[in-house]
């Protein structure tokens, strides 16, 4: 079990010249529903041991389920997202094992009728020919009840190994769980681990907007296992694959199967056999270590569950819940890139800055699009950079960004004071019109203010005004410039030059 | 499967283990010969019935039974742990662990 | 008041209600009985003697304010040790549950608390209800009233016995196979296996969930009639529960008249491999059932014949599966762990120390027929035969009302007298089991005495689903007609104890 010394690695160009990869993920969903699946506790996280529990989610002898209605729904919206077919009649299913932190001994799950199966995800990843959209085939989608949490005690790193004993609380035991299976993941090449982190990446974004879980894979409410296996080309049969747990975010996912993609090259180029089995991700040293063997599998023994009856959800039900999902985050990003007329490459900043809900935010409190887009992409996204945080982070709100460019729109300041405006409010000095206001950032519009500047810029520089007099109106912009300087940039250039040119007589437009 | 299945004492020490009760060694026999007996006795269950009768899991047609999605009141810990053989820091504590989580 | 313990659950609230008699004496006149006989009976595991005085105390009190009593008010009971009952010990007969107790009532015990019955204490069983003797609690058998070396059936011997013994005028029993009919049969009580779904499963601790259900144990048709009405109806706890309301029960136990009834007699029930004696009271209740009005008529179930090769595939298989929790980490009894040892080592002390030689066979059966491979040719076709014998069910109350059988296939056995042939110990059940499996009602209530031992006979009753009065009816009448002819209720002729 030492976990130090790393395995033989083939480099990943030699392993994609050699073997087809082939993946299969499986994503476990934690519902955020208010209630456990088959009973009324508390879900809420952090509540001291053992005290979000009863007799059913104990497991105590006599108590029954009850199947949470608001958990079906979820399981059903997420098929819908997830394109696939809703179960016109399913049943749950006991699945059997001995676990401490399994309190009935068996897991209530569904086994061979799915509540939702045969659908898929579009994916899009960057590959050398540009984006592409890659599809990923999605088995079926199920339900199933959590465990609860057992903490190793006596050993020296907390995990299973080495313990002398294990305390166990229940809270989490029962809370719904949805878990998604794909197909074998075929086809991605050298992508593969990018293919992988981008269908977790926007499975996660798909829950995310369906407001089903909070989706934290830090936290434990998303969670991935990657089976990977090779084969000599794709037209070999499967290969044994590992099951790879403890991926605990996106780019431990990609890093994991690429980790096992080459270390099962090197096994099987050297002739030998890969081991099914389960392995875990160690994100400290980047690398799997194996856990127990899967040679000795545990026969299961599943039967339909004869404590809950059948779900069949009515077409009109499922209809009605087909009509609560949100735009397909592809279907959203083609349309207002249509919308705004911008191309790919645009689009992509927008997206990869974290910017496109806070830009369809600010349009929807009444700034036009490119605005929005100037400003989250420019300013913000270089202030975000700057100070290491998300844009969301940053303590300015699509309304703040409304606010400013109705200032900017009224001349009562221009770009350049918009952005001190801006640093303002980030600074937490209050709303752009109190920033205005405190630091006196607003444009003179008073035009005896500008004359006397005006009057006081030529004074300083005769000569200049005899050239503008002479025909040489280019030479304003030097007078322009003083009075700008003079008011700080509070003057509006276009009005200083109007009034230069009226107080010298002479025509603008010549 | 017309004729009785043969089960041996160490088919039964594989079914004790998925099962997870200590069967003696010098019990397995008695076990399996038995199984044997009871297993002769069913076995003509699998002769009757036909590709199209359906299974019945559930003996009332009963379907979508569902609870609104209200949280109610749980056990105290104390209540929880009260039939415990032993606690820690309020949690159940269990002899150490062998496998890994499923 | 004299002899409180010979009257009927009707009688007593009767008492209670004018005020005749206090709850409390009530209560007290049925201790001081088990504390009388109980040592020769062994009905009861447990004797909740404050609990129940406390309780008899609280009708009493409802009583003198003047509040509404409900009709059960201030009647003890015996509950099968196989429902939990808040902090009062419940141990399903077994070892592994010694001492535990529950930290909440099971919907039944909390339906019978609300309505005013006093439970006495928990009764005696069979490990986790897996027998038809009693003889295989954990804690000892129960001896049956009539003749204390044999047998009161089971797995619901207490229950029966507590009735047959006066201990208790009602009793709640559990039915998976036949474990409340039996007994009923074999102590001249009536016992009643409800329409699976009517009377909520909460709290009643698993044995086999698809064929499980608690039910009413009395010594006449009405008594459990009046505690049926008590237990039934929807519990949202359940979700296995029938949201149909309850019928009247009570009124239907006042039948007399079974003109236009129509009375099926299984073929496949009451043939060669019944006890002669059982056979010819049978065919005597049959004439009764004609002289009151009813029609006869023979009936075939074929598929009745595989109905117990079925059950003991889909028993031990889910029974495998909900005696799992039984492992000692979170309640019961914990064996063998030295502090070094392995959780899946002390799991299996633990339930080798606390399971007993029947329960662990039926788990090892369970393993095998759900196993990989085995699935197909074991408990699913099993699952299929339960839908040729619904068909056979259906197709039979299309032509008739109820059916009826002998109960058991033979009176009370001695003790020990079948312990050592698991198969010939399942055959007792061999009657019953279709109504388990095809999730229909049965009533068995006594018909007389077999002549050449002069041990109880009972009749079983099947209604439709769902029709659980019908089977209230034809018994209500068929237990007047009888007391007619006899004088005098059967158990009085019982040997004193």
């Amino acid at each position: 079990m030492s976990t130090t010394i790393k395995p033989e690695l083939m480099d990943y160009d030699e392993v994609i010249e050699r073997f087809d990869p082939v993946m299969g993920l499986e994503v476990h969903v934690e519902l955020n529903t208010n209630s456990k699946m088959f009973c009324g506790c508390a879900t809420g996280f952090g509540a001291p041991a053992n005290t979000q529990v009863c007799p059913v989610c104990l497991g105590l002898p006599g108590a029954l389920p009850v199947v949470n209605k608001k958990a079906i729904e979820g399981a059903i919206r997420i098929g819908l997202a997830l394109n696939c077919e809703i179960a016109q009649w399913c049943r749950f299913a006991r699945k059997n094992y001995f676990y401490p932190d399994m309190p009935k001994n068996f897991q209530t799950s569904q086994y061979d009728e799915p509540i939702a199966f045969n659908g898929y995800l579009d994916v899009p990843i960057e590959t050398d020919e540009g984006i592409q959209i890659f599809r990923v085939d999605i088995e079926r989608a199920h339900m199933e009840e959590d465990t609860g949490k057992t903490s190793h005690q006596g050993g020296a790193t907390g995990r299973i190994h080495g313990a002398d004993y294990s305390i166990v609380d229940y809270n989490r035991a029962g809370i719904p769980l949805i878990e998604v299976v794909t197909k074998p993941i075929t086809g991605a090449g050298k992508y593969a681990p990018a293919v992988a982190r981008a269908y977790v990446n926007m499975l996660r974004d798909l829950l995310r907007a369906l407001g089903v879980s909070d989706v934290r894979m830090d936290q434990g409410s998303l969670r991935c296992d990657a089976n990977v296996s090779l084969r000599p080309s794709a037209d070999a049969p499967l290969g044994t694959r590992t099951e790879t747990k403890n991926v605990n975010s996106l780019r431990s996912i990609e890093k994991a199967i690429r980790f096992e993609m080459q270390r099962q090259a090197v096994v099987l180029a050297a002739g030998g056999t890969i081991t099914q089995e389960t392995r875990h991700w160690h994100e400290d040293t980047n690398l799997t270590t194996s856990g127990r063997s899967k040679s000795d599998a545990e026969d299961y023994r599943y039967f339909p569950e004869p404590d809950l009856v059948p779900i069949a959800p009515a077409r009109q039900w499922v209809e009605e819940l087909r009509a609560t999902l949100p735009e397909p985050p592809t279907v959203r990003r083609a349309r207002l890139q249509e919308a705004w007329g911008v191309n790919d490459t645009e689009m992509d900043s927008i997206i990869n800055a974290g910017a496109l809900d806070l830009v369809v935010a600010t349009i929807a409190a009444g700034a036009d699009d490119a605005s929005a887009r100037k400003w989250w992409l420019g300013e913000l996204s270089r202030t975000a950079n700057d100070q290491g945080v998300e844009l969301s982070d940053l303590a300015i709100s699509p309304a703040d960004i409304v606010a400013v460019e109705t200032l900017i729109a009224a001349g009562t300041i221009n770009d350049k004071l918009a952005r001190e405006v801006i640093a303002g409010v980030l600074a937490g000095e209050g709303s752009p019109d109190q920033v205005v206001a405190a630091r006196g950032l607003g444009i003179v519009s008073d035009d005896s203010s500008l004359l006397a500047a005006i009057e006081e810029a030529i004074a300083a520089a005769p000569d200049i005004a005899e050239k503008i007099r002479s025909g040489k109106v280019q030479a304003a912009g030097a007078i322009v410039g003083a009075v700008m300087k003079s008011t700080r940039g509070q003057a509006d250039a276009a009005k200083v030059r109007s009034l230069l040119f009226a107080h010298l007589g002479v025509d603008e437009s010549a | 499967m017309s004729e009785t299945p043969k089960i041996s004492a160490d088919d039964v020490a594989h079914l004790a283990s998925l099962a997870r009760i200590d069967i003696p060694a010098d019990r397995l026999g008695y076990y399996a010969e038995q199984l044997e007996v009871i297993l002769g006795a069913v076995a003509k269950v699998s002769e009757v019935a036909g590709d199209d009768v359906p299974a019945t899991s559930h003996p009332q047609p009963l379907t979508n039974v569902f609870r609104e999605d209200i949280v109610q009141p749980s056990l105290t810990a104390q209540q929880a742990l009260s039939g415990a053989p032993s606690v820690e820091d309020e949690r159940f504590r269990v002899p150490r662990i062998l496998d890994e989580e499923q | 008041m004299a002899d409180l313990i010979h009257k009927t659950a009707a009688e007593l609230a009767a008492v209670v209600a004018s005020g005749e008699a206090s709850a409390v004496e009530v209560a007290q006149a049925h201790l001081n009985r088990i504390g009388a006989v109980d040592g020769a009976v062994h009905a009861f595991l447990h004797v909740d003697t404050d609990g129940a005085l406390a309780a008899a105390a609280a009708v009493d009190a409802k009583r003198a304010a003047g509040d509404k009593l409900g009709p059960l008010a201030g009647v003890p009971l015996g509950l099968k040790d196989v429902m939990c009952m808040k902090d009062i010990p419940t141990t399903c007969g077994s070892k592994i549950l010694e001492g535990w107790r529950p930290p909440y009532d099971a919907t039944v015990t909390a339906r019978l608390k609300a309505a005013g019955i006093v439970i006495l204490g928990k009764t005696n069983m069979d490990e986790f209800a897996m027998g038809s003797s009693t003889e295989h609690s954990a804690y000892g058998p129960t001896h049956n009233p009539w003749d204390l070396e044999r047998i009161p059936g089971g797995s619901g011997g207490g229950s029966s016995a507590c009735l047959a013994a006066f201990e208790a005028p009602l009793s709640i029993g559990t039915d998976t196979g036949g474990s409340i009919r039996q007994p009923a049969a074999v102590t001249a009580t009536v016992g009643v296996k409800p329409t699976y779904g009517a009377v909520s499963r909460y709290g009643l601790i698993a044995l086999a969930s698809s064929l499980d259900q608690a039910g009413p144990c009395a010594r006449t048709v009405l008594d459990a009639a009046m505690l049926h009405q008590v237990i039934a109806g929807y519990d949202p706890h359940d979700s296995t529960s029938l949201t149909d309301p309850v019928a009247d029960m009570v009124s239907a136990a006042g039948t007399r008249d079974l003109t236009g009834m129509k009375i099926g007699v299984v073929k496949e029930l009451g043939g060669e491999g019944y006890q002669s004696g059982v056979r010819q009271r049978f065919t005597e209740a049959l004439e009764i059932l004609s002289g009151l009005g009813a029609e006869i008529i023979e009936v075939s179930c074929p598929h009745f014949d595989y109905a117990l090769a079925a059950y003991y595939l889909i028993l031990p298989s889910e029974c495998s599966s909900n005696l799992a929790k039984f492992d000692g980490m979170r309640y019961g009894v914990r064996a063998g762990d030295d502090g070094e040892s392995s959780v899946e080592q002390v799991m299996a002390r633990t339930r080798a120390a606390g399971f007993g030689e029947e329960v662990t066979r039926r788990i090892i059966l369970g393993t095998y027929a759900l196993s990989a491979g085995y699935y197909d040719a074991y408990y699913g076709s099993a699952q299929k035969i339960r839908t040729l014998i619904q068909r056979d069910f259906d197709d039979a109350f299309a032509r008739v009302d109820v059916l009826v059988s002998p109960t058991a296939p033979t009176t009370a056995f001695k003790l020990g007298e079948k312990l050592d042939d698991p198969l010939a110990m399942y055959l007792n059940d061999i009657a019953t089991i279709p109504a388990n499996l095809a999730g229909t009602p049965g009533m068995s209530l006594p018909i007389g005495l077999a002549p050449e031992d002069n041990l109880p006979v009972g009749i079983q009753i099947m209604a439709p689903a769902r029709k659980d009065e019908r089977m209230y009816a034809v018994g209500g009448a068929l237990e007047a007609a009888l007391l007619a002819r006899w004088g005098a209720p059967i158990l009085t002729q019982a040997r004193a104890l």
